[in-house]
């Protein structure tokens, strides 16, 4: 155990002493490693209703089991889904989570208060709220509207032999490994996932989406 | 007369002393967010990596996570210098897209999704329709950059050879698989 946790660190010391980074975590030196630092947004069709929208924004990569066990959504934080249903890449709708008093507060989809960098919670918008789930516990689904919501540590979904393209980049290797080795194996992220029914989502058939991480 | 005028600045004093507490332990109870906060952006995220593998320097990704997608064309010059950086012999990729349309595309950093159909970063058929859990969005990526009009340039750098979690996803709600 002691030698598999130290293997975890230096692996992650090499990634950080390197200012290598992949998905988006760790992507820019101002968030990266911070609790407001994004690792990937999915959006897909639920696999077990055509008619819902799965949004999926996740948080604080390269968690190994004990730093997962003390880690928490920011209280300060908002993670917001921006839906643009369009096509001028400026968002119509947002879903807005907010982690405060170990609750997740979701509001929307709704019109934003204001576009842009800035955001304001949208308190007249539908809303919900429910507790997050806590590390070793069966995930609490909370569900309002036709609306269902997660909020709390998950594995990470992403996979890549990050370690190898680094090298690659570094001049030291020429080619990936056969077979490769998944960097993002056995670790964890804080994950929010929202499903919603997409005839609340607008537009003609296709939607632009993004993830923004904000912080009061 | 000045015991009862003691009294009654203490029955104030109570009084008020009440009201404080009361009101201290109604704001706590109340837990709703504040509609008056303004939260700032810190982060921002769409396409898999694309920050990661297309700004260069410092300055440029910390300002590609707060600059909107409807500014975000201004990156792309850098992202086509940084292309063909990473792979001089670029021509065209895959989806028949030179260097300054490919990078054009993905500076304006949106995840396309298809409301009426399969949602997938790419399944050999649809391409930028969603992102599923299972997709392998590297190896598309890689393929795209490294792989020319058909493929098969840089074999070497066109897959990562890691095409599958590690960690089975769930078939219902939340669908991401318990953590380790």
């Amino acid at each position: 155990m002691k030698k598999k946790q130290f293997l975890v660190l230096t692996i992650f010391a090499s990634i950080a002493l390197f200012g290598l980074m992949s998905a988006d975590h760790i992507d820019a030196p101002l968030v990266a490693g911070g609790q407001t630092d994004i690792t990937d947004l999915y959006v897909f069709q639920s696999p077990n209703n055509n008619d819902n929208m799965v949004f999926v924004g996740n948080v604080q990569g390269l968690m190994d089991p004990a730093s997962t066990e003390n880690a928490a959504f920011d209280p300060s934080m908002m993670l917001e889904f921006n839906i643009d249903n369009n096509g001028d890449n400026v968002e119509d709708l947002v879903i807005q989570c907010l982690y405060e008093n170990n609750q997740l507060w979701v509001y929307g989809p709704t019109a934003p208060t204001m576009t842009g960098t800035n955001s304001r919670v949208n308190v007249a918008a539908m809303n919900m709220s429910g507790g997050i789930t806590r590390y070793g516990d069966a995930p609490n689904i909370i569900e309002s509207n036709g609306i269902k919501a997660f909020a709390g540590p998950r594995d990470d979904p992403f996979f890549f032999d990050f370690t190898r393209y680094t090298e690659i980049l570094g001049g030291t290797q020429t080619g990936f490994a056969n077979p490769g080795n998944d960097t993002f194996a056995g670790t964890n992220v804080l994950s929010t996932v929202v499903e919603v029914p997409k005839e609340l989502l607008g537009g003609s058939g296709t939607l632009n989406v993004w993830l923004e991480s904000k912080r009061k | 007369m000045l015991q009862y005028n003691k009294s009654t600045r203490l029955v104030v004093l109570f009084a008020i002393m009440f009201v404080i507490v009361f009101t201290a332990c109604k704001d706590d109870a109340d837990q709703g967010p504040d509609a008056n906060a303004i939260y700032e952006q810190e982060d921002q995220n769409a396409r898999p990596a694309i920050n990661t593998v297309f700004n260069a320097t410092d300055m440029d990704k910390n300002n590609f996570n707060t600059t909107i997608p409807s500014e975000q064309a201004t990156f792309a010059s850098a992202f086509e210098t940084r292309l063909l950086a990473l792979n001089p012999g670029y021509t065209t990729n895959a989806l028949g897209l030179d260097a300054t349309t490919f990078t054009g595309i993905l500076a304006t950093d949106v995840l396309n999704v298809s409301t009426t159909g399969t949602t997938t970063f790419f399944d050999g058929t649809n391409v930028l329709t969603g992102r599923n859990l299972m997709d392998d969005v590297i190896d598309v990526e890689l393929l795209l950059i490294f792989g020319g009009p058909d493929g098969s340039v840089n074999p070497g750098l066109t897959s990562d050879n890691v095409s599958s979690n590690d960690v089975a996803f769930l078939n219902e709600f939340p669908y991401l698989g318990n953590p380790h």
